[in-house]
């Protein structure tokens, strides 16, 4: 089988605006004929659900949340790039184009990327428009900063909540849309399933999270909007409630899964603290401009202080390990995030973790308190101290920040070609939830960039070429395969609440984050990755034997939910092995420890490896096809990163 | 429904009848009880009687006497219809509540303060404004007019014991309903700026500590003085 | 540490529901307090009891989603979220109540769980400028100045929790219509549809059957987000002079 990216020819910085006057149009007067779901109602959902009632279309928008506006986009902080170079110093679409390809260690396809970084100027002026308070200068003008050590300033933010007013500026897009009768919304609403009636994606079962209620719902396009997957490793730092379902289920039937293993690991995010931990907190990167990251110089010293017989101030400065500053002396603390992650992690494990559970490093303010005074550091970073010291109990201005890598990002998702269209005709994958832009390694203030290009600017023209070619009649629910998939979900949910075993999900949730995280995390081995393997199909098995499901199905059922999700997870853990597995190089967020330079950097292997890895499902049981999409560079010239 | 009835009927615009009634109450405290400082002048209470008559005759005094008549009713009218609203509002109430810890008791008991305040105005009012207006007042001559000698009733009347405490009381329930009524009615109007809010806090602040003390003052004063 | 927790239980939204008490042993003082209620429900469930339902999901104080009525506040002691209150906000041994949130407007899905979609209603009624994508100018064109955007985004930080109508006594929800009213009074892109937009979101909010406001000032001294009082004034004056101004009968 071979994969049509269906790439426009031409030109790169032509081929979006040949693509678009070739795309077909629809009938204005048709518009209201055709009928588009999209599932999820983040910064990729809202904006292609309001986008399309604009036009004219008849949504659907669904989500888990009791309201749209609780999508997990809403945590990001940072903000979001976008090459308006309006501070004058030489930012461009292609210098964006560029970052972003490089950034990816080389696992992108340059003409979605370009198309990204064309768009990115459209969404600030959108957004603008919408309301969405961003950061102003003096002036009146927009405020930009340098973001993730990009060497323009090009990320628009507001305060340290660009997620959430992003999102709620598609939120107020879609809210309009609700009252004008175009978008119909179903909170609280589960995807389930994907039907697919000959070949194409024409609707959905979804479970009402309240009364349990299993439902069809029938269109002519379904948009996927649903997130990353970064719960596999139970603790990351989405959203207790972020699943692969949608995706998964869809993957099931027929969507190509694309590079599940590239996943992002932030370096500053807060320690766990301990087994009841449900989460983990993202501290924004920007700390690492001013805190310096060390350990202590030997084991016997770690051990003194995992045991709290002395504090971190108590350590004298020969004892002390900047392990970032001494193996990178020219970036220091602000190497990229795969690179200080895998780092703390090194150090960790030989022994020099700080917290009792030996999985931290110090983030230490005490040399920039000198140097800048207490007060300048209070205006940078106050809130995010103040964070800090809610959740740990501990002052930093005092005592030296603990942070460690957590999950964060998953590159990969759902394969789509140049249209954002999966291997499924019908059925679209849009913003986290699809593969395509960032590679095997995600910039700062590029995720919010690219669900809202997915949503305002591409998935508008791309849904209405497809519809064109679609008769204007509604799609038959009475058709017996949307029957024939709600009769399986419901055997799915009785199956979990049958099962009555011993433990809760939790339990199994929380083992196979812990698989994950040993073997698939930051650093992986082929032995590693077996184990897990064998590991995750006897905890599936475990799973479906004893896993303890309360109540019944007609109710609000917390616990029925999470089984749902855990048990997609389960299959998702082992594609993301066998993912792992097969990619016999280290690239971006994908690190086999047996591909490293001999200074311990990654080592890429263009030669066999820069391909899109897409995994076709065959079936309950069996081992998942891989299908490859050879990825062409005609525009940049591929290099290996380096940051000594 | 028109415009103006739809508005006034919004929660908004009730809370505007609220602060315009309260607010012009306020202006006639202001007024009364600058008018009733003329107790303490120790003239045998001509002043007093000479603008009790004035009060009571002038027509510009009739026409403010009528807003404030009204302004008394639309305050309390408006506070049940708010009140039963609000009520409704939360059908279920929490078990427990700490109020206490996000606000002023007063501005959590507005609605008590205003009941106290409310039988005391009827108590006021049968004591001295009906007797002014329909009771038997003697009558007294100044310059050779006759004015109701409503001077002797106040004294006569806070010579009573209880009246005095009861005047006392209901005025220190009248100055916690003023703490929270004062800024609350600029806050409802939209008049809530960082340069002039402070200052008009400080106002609320001595407006109602100072004119309740001013109104208790007066009884405790005529009852001490006429030992 | 261990607590008792005194928790309501409601089987759905036409069920009385009532106090349930728990007993949860070995808490840590860095478990927040959805964690705590993790380990409690893990247990109950091992148990055979249905697990306490409640909602929350980011976990990092942004997404609104989470509630809970503890100890007579809305999301506890601290003036932040309920998943960003630790156990160290308590003492050993300590009776906690938690409820759900208590308004006619929010009513009870399942025990701690409540129906917050009058708050989307209020959004859709007006919560919007009306921009259809691809339309918009560039994005300098307006320059705003600093301390409006500031004050605008004071306003924008509202999380849409619902904590100021669980504090009101009045269950009022006008510190969150406020607040969106106040973000797009203040900024440009708002002013063409200021007026209607004032009316509409009031009207909506009364036909949700929220309380009005007393100005007793607990929204804000409990909101997670602190926004501000100010809002309140402001979205008056707008209501005010958008129904004497206005064409809109």
């Amino acid at each position: 089988m071979i994969l049509d990216s269906k790439i426009p020819a031409g030109p790169l910085a032509e081929k979006w605006t040949n693509h678009k006057f070739s795309s077909k149009l629809v009938n204005p007067a048709n518009k209201r004929k055709y009928d588009v779901i999209v599932v999820g109602t983040g910064l990729a959902g809202a904006s292609a659900a309001a986008s399309l009632a604009e036009l004219g279309y008849i949504v659907k928008a669904f989500c888990f949340q009791d309201s749209p506006r609780r999508a997990h986009s809403i945590a990001a902080q940072g903000g979001i790039n976008a090459a308006k170079n309006y501070q004058n110093d030489g930012d461009s679409i292609y210098r964006l184009f560029y970052d972003t390809i490089k950034g990816g260690d080389y696992r992108a396809r340059e003409a979605n990327v370009y198309r990204l970084a064309e768009v990115s100027v459209k969404i600030i002026d959108q957004c603008v428009a919408q309301g969405v308070p961003f950061a102003r200068e003096y002036g009146g003008l927009l405020a930009n900063r340098s973001f993730g050590g990009a060497q323009v300033s090009r990320t628009f933010y507001a305060r340290g909540q660009t997620g959430q007013q992003l999102l709620l500026g598609a939120y107020s897009a879609l809210s309009r849309q609700v009252a004008n009768g175009k978008v119909k919304l179903y909170p609280r609403t589960e995807m389930m399933d994907l039907v697919v009636i000959d070949g194409h994606a024409k609707g959905i079962v979804t479970r009402n999270l309240i009364t349990g209620a299993v439902e069809t719902h029938a269109a002519h396009a379904v948009l996927l909007c649903t997130g990353g997957y970064g719960n596999v490793f139970f603790l990351s730092t989405n959203a207790m409630g972020s699943n692969v379902t949608a995706a998964w289920r869809a993957h099931k039937r027929g969507a190509f899964f694309a590079n599940p293993c590239f996943t992002q690991i932030h370096p500053t995010c807060i320690p766990v603290s301990g087994d009841h931990q449900s989460k983990l907190t993202l501290m924004s990167e920007s700390l690492r401009n001013d805190g310096r990251v060390w350990v202590p110089a030997s084991q016997e010293i770690a051990e003194k202080l995992r045991k709290g017989q002395i504090k971190a101030n108590d350590i004298k400065e020969e004892d002390r390990d900047y392990f970032l500053e001494r193996n990178y002396p020219s970036f220091g603390n602000l190497v990229p995030r795969d690179v200080a992650s895998r780092n703390a992690k090194y150090v960790c494990d030989q022994g020099l973790g700080v917290n009792e559970t030996g999985e931290a490093v110090f983030l230490d303010f005490r040399y920039a308190i000198t140097r800048d005074t207490r007060e300048i550091i209070e205006q940078k970073y106050g809130n995010l101290f103040e964070m800090y010291k809610q959740i740990t109990g501990e002052d930093p201005y005092e005592m030296p920040m603990m942070i460690y890598p957590a999950v964060h990002y998953t590159m990969g998702g759902l394969w789509v070609d140049y249209n954002l269209m999966t291997t499924v005709p019908g059925l679209y994958a849009l913003g986290e939830a699809n593969f395509s832009e960032h590679g095997a390694n995600r910039l700062g203030a590029s995720a919010l960039m690219q669900g809202l290009a997915d949503g305002y600017f591409v998935v508008p023209y791309t849904v209405g070429d497809y519809l064109a070619q679609l008769a204007p009649k509604q799609v038959d629910e009475t058709h017996p395969e949307f029957a024939r998939i709600k009769e399986e979900v419901q055997n799915r949910i009785n199956m979990l609440l049958q099962i009555n075993g011993t433990k809760p999900v939790d339990y199994f949730h929380r083992r196979l984050g812990k698989i994950m995280w040993n073997e698939c995390g930051m650093a992986r081995t082929i032995k590693g990755l077996k184990g897990a393997k064998a590991e995750i199909q006897a905890l599936k098995k475990e799973f479906w034997s004893n896993v303890k499901v309360m109540a019944t199905n007609e109710e609000l059922n917390q616990s029925l939910e999470k089984a749902n999700r855990v048990a997609d997870f389960l299959e998702l853990g082992e594609l993301m092995v066998d993912d792992a597995l097969h990619r016999n190089e280290s690239c971006g967020g994908h690190f086999r420890e047996e591909y490293q330079t001999p200074d311990g950097e990654a080592l890429r292997d263009d030669e066999n490896f820069a391909y899109v890895a897409a995994w076709k499902y065959l079936g309950e049981g069996q081992e998942e096809e891989l299908v490859k999409e050879e990825l062409v560079f005609e525009n940049v010239k591929l290099t290996q990163r380096s940051y000594k | 429904m028109s415009w103006v009835t739809k508005t006034l009927n919004s929660t908004l615009g009730r809370k505007l009848i609220m602060a315009l009634t309260g607010l012009f109450l306020i202006l006639f405290l202001s007024g009364h009880v600058s008018g009733n400082l003329l107790l303490f002048k120790g003239d045998g209470g001509q002043a007093f009687n000479m603008y009790a008559k004035f009060m009571t005759t002038n027509p510009a005094v009739k026409l403010l006497s009528y807003l404030t008549y009204i302004s008394v009713l639309g305050h309390i009218l408006y506070s049940i219809l708010l009140a039963q609203h609000n009520k409704s509002a939360r059908p279920v109430p929490y078990s427990t509540s700490k109020g206490s810890t996000n606000s002023a008791w007063s501005s959590r008991n507005m609605g008590v303060l205003g009941t106290i305040i409310l039988i005391f105005l009827v108590v006021h009012l049968q004591g001295f404004w009906a007797k002014m207006h329909w009771g038997e007042v003697p009558m007294v001559t100044y310059a050779g007019e006759e004015y109701k000698d409503l001077y002797l009733i106040v004294n006569e009347a806070f010579k009573q014991v209880w009246l005095v405490a009861l005047y006392v009381i209901s005025m220190v329930f009248l100055g916690f309903h003023l703490s929270h009524g004062f800024a609350s009615a600029f806050q409802t109007l939209g008049l809530n700026h960082n340069k002039y809010s402070p200052a008009i806090k400080m106002v609320g602040t001595l407006y109602c500590i100072l004119v309740p003390s001013l109104f208790a003052a007066m009884p405790l004063y005529i009852h001490f003085s006429s030992y | 540490m261990k607590l008792t927790l005194k928790i309501w239980r409601q089987k759905n939204s036409t069920d009385k529901g009532g106090f349930v008490t728990y007993v949860a042993d070995h808490v840590s003082k860095d478990m927040s307090f959805l964690e705590m209620l993790d380990v409690l429900n893990d247990q109950l469930t091992e148990r055979g009891v249905d697990p306490v339902h409640f909602d929350h999901d980011c976990r990092e104080g942004i997404c609104g989603m989470c509630s809970l009525y503890i100890n007579g506040k809305p999301h506890g002691p601290l003036q932040t979220t309920t998943c960003q209150l630790h156990m160290r906000s308590f003492s050993d041994g300590e009776t906690i109540t938690i409820e759900p949130w208590r308004a006619k407007a929010f009513p009870v899905v399942k025990d701690l769980v409540v129906n917050r979609s009058a708050f989307d209603r209020i959004i859709q009624a007006g919560g919007y400028v009306s921009v259809n994508t691809g339309g918009a100018p560039d994005a300098n064109e307006i320059p705003i100045p600093k301390n409006v955007a500031d004050l605008a985004m004071d306003a924008a930080q509202c999380i849409g929790c619902g904590a100021c109508v669980a504090a009101c006594k009045n269950a009022s929800a006008m510190l969150f219509t406020s607040a969106k009213i106040s973000q797009l009074a203040l900024l440009p892109q708002g002013q063409v549809e200021r007026k209607t937009r004032a009316e509409k979101m009031v009207a909506q909010m009364d036909a949700e059957g929220f309380g009005a406001c007393t100005n007793t000032g607990a929204c804000e001294a409990e909101c997670p987000k602190g926004i501000s009082i100010t809002n309140i004034a402001r979205m008056n004056r707008e209501y005010f002079s958008a129904v004497v101004s206005s064409d809109t009968m």
